[in-house]
């Protein structure tokens, strides 16, 4: 390993010291704010660093990591995000009585597992980028551990995760059996010589498949999600939406598109099969949640369904939308999380629809910025969401494929009436008096400004999306 | 000076909403002031242009800024005379809708008003935008304040006309951006460049059957807006749910925007492919003006009743549209204002009513003339309006649009022609259970203030001008209609008809005169 080789890993660097310079800071004392502001630092400062230096210096270590413009996009998405997280779990966990310091160094790992994940071209390198970031996922679902269902969460999540593990590896080892590599490129090349599939690599690849879907909770892999939504902190929750999910997206974009999977048209039918399930099966059951976590959950499925369209649309337009539809999920994501742990108080979180009633009223910018980030998931003008499913279904008509596209309205409608549903509640007039329900949150300052600055952002990309188009390009 | 139009509303609808923090009645004033400015600055434009407005210039004016080159998106904003008229009523409408709110809501009353100024603003650029995509997103950015305006200030069942409206026209709107996109494709495909821009596409050559596709795909946004029978199911809801604002914005513009869109996109985008369903279309639309104007008949509940007028009113435009001639069309652009006119009219009697004695329900009515006698006149006047009475907007424009469909279309002209007397039959039936009649209850109600005196005695001089002088209009419109007759007749075996017609449509004033 050159110098270089180490400069251009910085960014993993700076996220494992940061971890261990909280481990320290703790033995020394307890401090949630000293804490804090460690984890913010570390990760502007990786970012800063991502955004400077490494989108100059393209790199490739041999034979397990590359950081090309994809990759570097990808950290610098996963960083940001992380930081986002980062900064609404301080006024969540302020208020709540467990240890909280330990939290910043699992939510650092976890970054670093998906960092590992988007710049991996090795089968190694995928497989130790995956379990740092389940690992620590496994601890940060439980972490509030005197809630009732927050170990059932994380149990569910811890054995699921495990099994979906070990689809990969044995996807893997049949795979690697077969064509002596576990390096994509080596992968790609010998399936090439071989003109016809062997058995046993497809059978890798389904298994593959299963592992793969099981982390981005798409139909029929989705059982976990609405569970583990619902038991884990909220922060927590929005990490799992974005990032881990965002990971695998981008980790999925690479393989295939090193592997050249278009061409093979059952992979192609199989992936159309998951979007169109996922869809549906996501919508339809989100239609009838009173419990807002678990809407988000079911929504979540339907809009990987939406990634996978563009996903499957293919060539250079298919892949901005992945890569814009994410950007655009993203923030909408973290806002509607960020709301929600916002609203939330130390005794519970704002999950049941009746939180929400009258909010406008009684708290308006919330309630607005809410149904902003509501009306960005629906897809409707004005928000970042919309310009991400104007792209999908560009994406989708561009390489003609009419059944997904058709299936993607469909399905913006059924979702349409249960975004409606939320927003019609937080406008409804009538209050009922319920004061012993009623959550209590303290209001941070810092929560604040994530939020504004995350629905500016919202509403930035949505009416002039341009730049962030223009970038998006550059990098792939 | 156009996009301008727009940013005044939004940034009026903004500070209205702030300031109702502090001070209701500055909030009123403020969105009050905001539209009447709107309304000046486009009043201006007429009176400017409507000297010089010649057959071979129609675009009086225009304002190209990029937005995402990327895709070829601009922010494209153009004037034409049908553009021109649309934003008159767009804004005349505005103003009334302010007004009539003054008393009506007085709850949350700076979100209201910001409701109601980003749904004029919507509107307003629905109808001078030039890039599809600019398009589709004015089209959708308008639905939700409506939305909150129904589903906020509405009455009992409010929630779920709100997500019927919602829904349905959301619904109809994807399948329009389908069809945006593949118009998108297939230009950008022959052409080697992709852009929206609505002139650069009008070029655009398509198979038959790739054209009815896409034409298709417009005309489920347009129809369900419009709307025409067996896709207005959510209209009589959302009119009658509405505060009067609502309803009165909702058959005044939204609707017109469902028309103004197949004069605008559906026929000349996909002449022939237009023509192909031509016979289709006005069936549909004769279809629903029987099936409007009977259902209207047997409403008991006053906007239920308005609401239904609404559908069978528009059946009339789909009949004119589809007549493919330039005197029916005419007829449709007359309609698209007298049934702003007549019909926000009829709303706001009804809300004015429902303030004073709370029900709609025009069987608990009855004998109210001697006590509210100017109501009484104002209500006569736009009911025969509604029915088509001879020296009122309404007749000049259902005659032209008749006119124009005999020449296409006799079976389903006569059809149509027996609509308006049914219109007859529920348009007395208003009067009859409202005004005349014995008083079953012992209601008390003053008459009309003078902020509605304000509002309904100009909506009566706009009536019976448009009723006696219509010349004005026909004139602007005038070069639209003909480009669009223009793009229409290209590929088809219509020509030769109506060449013969468009010296019929000057030769209109005189006769019409007789009433």
């Amino acid at each position: 390993m050159t110098i270089y080789d180490m400069i251009s890993l910085a960014p993993l660097w700076i996220l494992s010291s940061a971890a261990i310079l909280i481990f320290f800071s703790i033995s020394i004392k307890r401090n949630h704010k000293v804490i804090f502001v460690i984890t913010v630092l570390s990760l502007m400062a990786d970012f800063a660093f991502v955004s400077t230096y490494s989108i100059h210096h393209l790199h490739s270590i041999e034979p397990l990591l590359v950081i090309d413009g994809f990759g570097v996009f990808n950290i610098g998405l996963i960083l940001l995000t992380t930081l986002v997280v980062t900064l609404i779990s301080y006024a969540y966990f302020e208020q709540r009585e467990e240890r909280k310091e330990e939290y910043y160094i699992l939510m650092i790992l976890a970054a670093l597992g998906a960092i590992m994940l988007v710049i991996s071209k090795h089968f190694v390198s995928l497989f130790l980028g995956l379990e740092i970031l389940s690992v620590s996922l496994y601890a940060l679902i439980a972490y509030l551990r005197k809630r009732e269902r927050s170990d059932e969460a994380g149990i569910k999540y811890l054995i699921l995760a495990a099994f979906s593990s070990a689809f990969l590896l044995f996807g893997m080892a049949l795979v690697y059996a077969t064509t002596g590599s576990m390096e994509f490129a080596g992968i790609a090349a010998w399936i090439t010589r071989a003109h016809e599939m062997p058995v046993m690599v497809i059978t890798g690849f389904g298994m593959m498949i299963v592992g793969i879907g099981f982390k981005l909770g798409i139909v029929p892999f989705h059982m976990w999600a609405p569970d583990v939504y619902e038991g884990s902190p909220a922060p927590v929750t929005a990490f799992i939406a974005t990032v881990s999910k965002g990971g695998m997206i981008a980790l999925l974009v690479r393989f295939f598109n090193t592997l050249n999977g278009y061409q093979y048209t059952t992979f192609m039918l199989v992936f159309t099969i998951l979007a169109i399930a996922s869809m549906f099966i996501g919508n339809i059951l989100a239609l009838r949640q009173n419990n807002v976590k678990r809407l988000l959950a079911y929504s979540s499925i339907a809009h990987l369904g939406y990634v996978l369209v563009a996903f499957l649309a293919g060539e250079k337009l298919g892949m901005e939308a992945v890569i814009f539809y994410l950007v655009a999920y993203f923030i909408t994501t973290l806002g509607a999380f960020g709301i929600l742990a916002t609203l939330s108080d130390k005794d519970r979180d704002a999950e049941l629809l009746e939180d929400y009633r009258g909010l406008l009223w009684k708290r308006p910018l919330t309630a607005i910025v809410f149904s902003a980030m509501l009306l960005s998931l629906a897809g409707i003008p004005l928000t970042a969401g919309f310009v991400g499913k104007f792209y999908v279904i560009a994406a989708g008509i561009h390489t003609h494929r009419w059944l997904l596209v058709i299936i993607l309205v469909i399905n913006s409608v059924i979702g349409l009436y249960y975004y409606i549903k939320l927003i019609a509640v937080m406008f409804d007039q009538k209050q009922e008096p319920r004061p012993s329900q009623d959550l209590h949150p303290l209001v941070y300052i810092v929560s604040s400004v994530t939020m504004a600055i995350l629905v500016l952002s919202l509403f930035w990309i949505g009416v002039n999306p341009e730049g962030m188009m223009t970038l998006i390009r550059s990098v792939l | 000076m156009l996009p301008l139009l727009i940013i005044i509303l939004l940034t009026g609808g903004i500070a209205a909403g702030i300031i109702a923090y502090w001070n209701q009645a500055a909030c009123r004033w403020l969105s009050l002031i905001t539209v009447v400015v709107d309304f000046a600055i486009i009043l201006f434009i007429w009176i400017e242009e409507g000297l010089s407005m010649t057959l071979t210039d129609s675009w009086l004016r225009d304002s190209h800024i990029p937005w995402i080159p990327s895709f070829g998106i601009s922010f494209h904003l153009a004037l034409d005379g049908l553009s021109l008229l649309m934003l008159v009523l767009t804004f005349f409408l505005g103003i009334l809708a302010v007004l009539i709110s003054w008393k009506e809501i007085q709850y949350r009353v700076g979100f209201f008003h910001f409701n109601l100024l980003w749904v004029l603003a919507g509107i307003t650029g629905v109808f001078l935008t030039m890039d599809l995509f600019l398009f589709y997103f004015f089209w959708e950015v308008m639905l939700i304040p409506m939305y909150f305006l129904i589903g906020i200030w509405g009455h009992e069942n409010r929630q779920y006309a709100a997500y019927k409206f919602f829904i349905f026209t959301q619904a109809s709107g994807l399948l329009m951006l389908l069809a945006i996109l593949g118009l998108y494709f297939i230009h950008g495909e022959q052409t080697g460049i992709y852009s929206f821009d609505y002139f650069a596409l009008l070029n655009t050559t398509l198979s038959p059957d790739t054209a009815r596709w896409l034409m298709l795909g417009f005309l489920a946004a347009f129809i369900v807006k419009l709307p025409v029978v067996p896709l207005h199911t959510w209209l009589p809801d959302a009119h009658t749910e509405a505060p009067t604002a609502g309803s009165l914005l909702l058959a005044g513009l939204l609707l017109k925007t469902g028309a103004y869109g197949l004069i605008r996109f559906v026929i000349p985008l996909f002449p022939s492919a237009a023509q192909s369903i031509a016979p289709w279309a006005m069936l549909l639309g004769v279809v629903g003006i029987l099936y409007g104007a009977i259902q209207a008949y047997s409403q008991t509940d006053f906007k239920r009743l308005v609401a239904y007028t609404s559908v069978s009113h528009m059946g009339f435009i789909m009949l004119g549209v589809f007549s493919f001639n330039e005197l029916a069309t005419q007829g449709v652009v007359m309609q698209m204002i007298t049934h702003g006119i007549s019909t926000g009219a009829l709303f706001i009697l009804a809300g004015i009513l429902y303030e004073r004695i709370h029900t709609r329900d025009i069987t608990q009515m009855g004998g109210l003339w001697s006590k509210v006698p100017f109501m009484g006149v104002a209500a006569m006047v736009f009911v025969m309006a509604s029915l088509g009475l001879p020296g009122l907007g309404n007749f000049v424009a259902e005659f032209l649009i008749l006119v124009g469909s005999w020449q296409a279309n006799q079976p389903l002209t006569i059809l149509a022609t027996a609509g308006l007397v049914v219109a007859t039959a529920y348009s007395l039936r208003i009067m009859q259970k409202v005004y005349l009649g014995s008083s079953m209850q012992g209601y008390i109600l003053t008459d009309l203030s003078l902020r509605e005196k304000l509002i309904l005695v100009p909506m009566c001089i706009v009536i019976i001008w448009l009723g006696l002088f219509p010349q004005q209009v026909i004139n602007t419109a005038r070069s639209t209609v003909a480009n669009t007759m223009h793009a229409g007749n290209h590929a088809t075996i219509h020509q030769k008809q109506d060449q013969e017609e468009v010296p019929n449509t000057s030769a209109f004033n005189t006769e019409r005169r007789e009433p």
